[in-house]
C-alpha cells in the first residue's frame, strides 16, 4: 500500500457560535490521482481545500480530526514548518484568476516569487521553470505573457497562467477550486484538458472542487458527494454516475440540465430528500460530541 | 400563421467604448451588434444563447428599449419603437417586462417584498385592491403571502428570483426578457425556477426572450434558438433541428463542449 497523497479523517470544523461546518469529514487522494468534491453553495466543499492548505478563515476553527500530506500529520506540525511543508508539496488553482493576481504586478514576477521566496530556487531557474511551464500550457509567447499585467490579459489566458504557476513549483497535491466556473464553455473545455494533460505528465493528485457534476463526469476518478458539510456518498466516478446509492445523489443528477435528454432532466429536487437530509444531519449532530 | 410579436431588422446598437476612453472628451463609440434579423413568435420562447461578448445581453435590451439602436428597426405589435422617446415608450413598458440574473442587485434592500412588487402595479394605474394584488403574485410563484412584508435579504437566492418573476408578471405582460436568470443559482434552485417559469409562459400565454449561456437549460426551455458571436447571428431555428443538425460549425463546438454528467472518456480529447 502506497501513502496516500492527502489523508483526511474525521475533520470537523466549527463556526465561533459552535455550529458545525464540516461535520466529520474523511476523504483519501491517491497519488496522482483526480478526486473530485462536489456539492450546492454551503456544502463546505472549498472549506475542506481551505483546510487542506492552511488558509481558513479566521472564523471557523477546526475542532478534530487529522489532514495528513503524504502520510505526514499536519496538526503535528508547528505553524512555519506546515506552511512550509504545504509551500513544497501543495498548490492551488483558484476560482477566478482576476482576484487571484494581484493587479498592479507584471505576471512574470508574480509567477517566480513563489519559487524564489518560499521554496529559495535561484532566480534565473525559477525563470526557465516558469517558461517551461508556460510552454505546457499553450502560451505561446512567454515574454509577452510575463511582462504584462493581468488586467491585459483574457480570462481563459489567466487561467493559463495560474495553472502554470500551480505546476511550477512540482507540487504532489493541487487543490483546484471550482478553477473553470467563471469561464465559457469552450474555454472552460480546453482548460479542463490542460489540467487533465498536466495531471498525468507531472503524476500529480487533485483534490478538483465543483459544483458541476459535468465537470466531475469529465475530469474526476473519485467523488465525494457533500452536503451541509457531511459526505453523503464517496464512490469512483464511473461507479457514482452508473448506480448513485444517495437520494441526494439521485436528486442532484435528476436536476441537472442535459440537452441530450430536455424532459428527464431539470427535476426539482424532492421534499421528501431534503428532509431526509435534513433528519440525516440532525441524527450526526445529535451523536456528535464536541472534544 | 400569427404575426410575430417581435419583428427586428437590421439591428445594430453601438456602445461607447469606455476602456479607450480619453482622460478628457469622449469615448470612441464600439459597435456591438451588427445587422441583427429575426422574429421573436408570439407565445413562444426563443433562446438566445451565446458566449461573454456575444452580444446577447445588449440584444435583451435593446428589445426592451433599455438601449436605443443606432440603426434597423425594432417592430412590436407591428409598431417600430427603435426610436420611441421615453414618454412614447411608457405605455408601452407594462408589457416589455424583465426578470434579471441577479435578484440582490435588482431588488432594493430598503423595501418590503409587497411594496417591490406593488410598484409597477401601481405606476400602471392599478393601485385598487393593490394587497390583493401582491398576494395573488406571491401566489402565482409560489411564495406565502406573509413574504410581502419581507425585505430581501431575509430570502434565499432562489426566492429572490421568484419574487423578480413575481415582478416582471404583475402586470400580465405580453413579453418578458429573461436574462440568465438562473446562472447564480444551485442546480436544484435552478430546477424549481425554470420549471416554474416554464408553467407560468405556458399558462399566461407569455412570449419570452430566454438569454443563457447554458445550451442545455436553452434546449429545455425553448421552442428556438438564436446563436450568437461577436455581435451576429451564427444560426436560428426550431429547437430540436438545432441540437440534432446544428448547420455552422460554431454551434457544434457550442455543443460538443457541455460538459454532460456522463462518463465519456472521450469527451476530453476530442474537438
Amino acid at each position: 500500500m502506497s501513502v496516500p497523497c492527502l489523508e483526511i479523517s474525521n475533520l470537523s470544523a466549527t463556526l465561533a457560535n459552535g455550529v458545525r461546518v464540516l461535520r466529520s469529514v474523511s476523504l483519501t487522494v491517491e497519488p496522482g490521482v483526480v478526486t473530485a468534491l462536489v456539492g450546492e453553495s454551503g456544502a463546505g466543499k472549498s472549506m475542506i481545500g481551505k483546510a487542506v492548505l492552511g488558509v481558513l478563515p479566521p472564523s471557523v476553527k477546526i475542532v478534530e480530526g487529522h489532514i495528513a500530506l503524504e502520510g505526514i500529520d499536519l496538526g503535528d506540525l508547528k505553524s512555519k514548518a506546515r506552511r512550509v511543508l504545504v509551500g513544497e508539496r501543495a498548490a492551488l488553482i483558484p476560482q477566478d484568476p482576476l482576484t487571484a493576481l494581484n493587479p498592479s504586478r507584471r505576471i512574470g514576477p508574480q509567477m517566480t516569487d513563489r519559487l524564489v521566496h518560499i521554496l529559495g530556487w535561484a532566480g534565473d531557474k525559477a525563470d526557465r521553470r516558469v517558461r517551461q511551464l508556460l510552454d505546457e500550457v499553450q502560451i505561446r509567447d512567454p515574454d509577452r505573457v510575463m511582462q504584462s499585467y493581468p488586467h491585459e490579459l483574457s480570462g481563459g489566458m489567466r487561467q493559463r497562467v495560474l495553472i502554470a504557476a500551480a505546476f511550477a513549483a512540482k507540487p504532489r497535491l493541487i487543490v483546484a477550486d471550482e478553477p473553470t466556473t467563471a469561464l465559457d464553455v469552450t474555454v472552460q473545455k480546453q482548460i479542463l484538458r490542460l489540467i487533465a494533460e498536466l495531471q498525468k505528465e507531472h503524476g500529480t493528485a487533485i483534490l478538483f472542487v465543483t459544483h458541476d457534476l459535468g465537470v466531475v463526469a469529465k475530469i474526476s476518478q473519485n467523488v465525494s458527494v457533500l452536503y451541509a458539510g457531511k459526505v453523503v456518498e464517496q464512490a469512483d466516478t464511473p461507479s457514482l454516475f452508473a448506480s448513485p446509492q444517495h437520494a441526494y445523489t439521485r436528486a442532484l443528477m435528476a436536476a441537472t440540465p442535459r440537452y441530450t435528454d430536455p424532459l428527464a432532466s431539470l427535476k426539482p429536487v424532492d421534499e421528501t430528500v431534503l428532509a431526509g437530509l435534513a433528519s440525516e444531519i440532525a441524527a450526526a449532530d445529535r451523536d456528535w460530541v464536541a472534544p | 400563421m400569427s404575426e410575430p410579436l417581435f419583428r427586428v431588422r437590421g439591428l445594430e446598437v453601438a456602445l461607447p467604448d469606455m476602456a479607450r476612453k480619453p482622460l478628457i472628451g469622449k469615448a470612441p463609440m464600439v459597435q456591438i451588434l451588427k445587422g441583427l434579423d429575426f422574429d421573436l413568435p408570439r407565445r413562444s420562447v426563443t433562446g438566445i444563447v451565446g458566449e461573454s461578448g456575444s452580444g446577447k445581453s445588449t440584444l435583451g435590451r435593446a428589445l426592451v428599449r433599455l438601449l436605443e439602436p443606432s440603426a434597423g428597426s425594432i417592430e412590436f405589435e407591428g409598431r417600430d419603437i427603435a426610436h420611441l422617446s421615453e414618454a412614447q415608450l411608457k405605455p408601452l413598458r407594462r408589457n416589455l417586462q424583465m426578470i434579471f440574473q441577479d435578484p440582490m442587485s435588482s431588488l432594493n434592500p430598503r423595501r418590503t417584498i409587497g411594496s417591490i412588487i406593488a410598484a409597477p402595479l401601481k405606476q400602471n394605474g392599478l393601485g385598487d385592491n393593490l394587497a390583493e394584488r401582491v398576494s395573488e403574485a406571491l401566489r402565482r410563484v409560489g411564495l406565502p403571502e406573509a413574504f410581502a412584508q419581507r425585505y430581501r435579504h431575509e430570502l434565499s437566492g432562489g426566492q429572490r428570483q421568484r419574487v423578480g418573476i413575481a415582478r416582471a408578471l404583475a402586470l400580465s405582460p405580453d413579453f418578458v426578457l429573461a436574462d440568465e436568470i438562473v446562472s447564480g443559482l444551485d442546480v436544484s434552485t435552478q430546477a424549481q425556477i425554470l420549471t416554474l417559469l416554464e408553467q407560468l409562459a405556458a399558462e399566461m400565454g407569455l412570449t419570452v426572450a430566454f438569454i443563457s449561456h447554458d445550451l442545455s437549460v436553452i434546449r429545455r426551455l425553448s421552442q428556438q434558438v438564436i446563436v450568437m458571436q461577436h455581435g451576429r447571428i451564427v444560426e436560428a431555428g426550431p429547437t430540436d433541428q438545432l441540437f440534432e443538425a446544428p448547420q455552422q460549425e460554431y454551434t457544434r463546438e457550442l455543443i460538443a463542449a457541455i460538459p454532460l454528467p456522463e462518463i465519456d472518456p472521450e469527451w476530453l480529447s476530442t474537438g
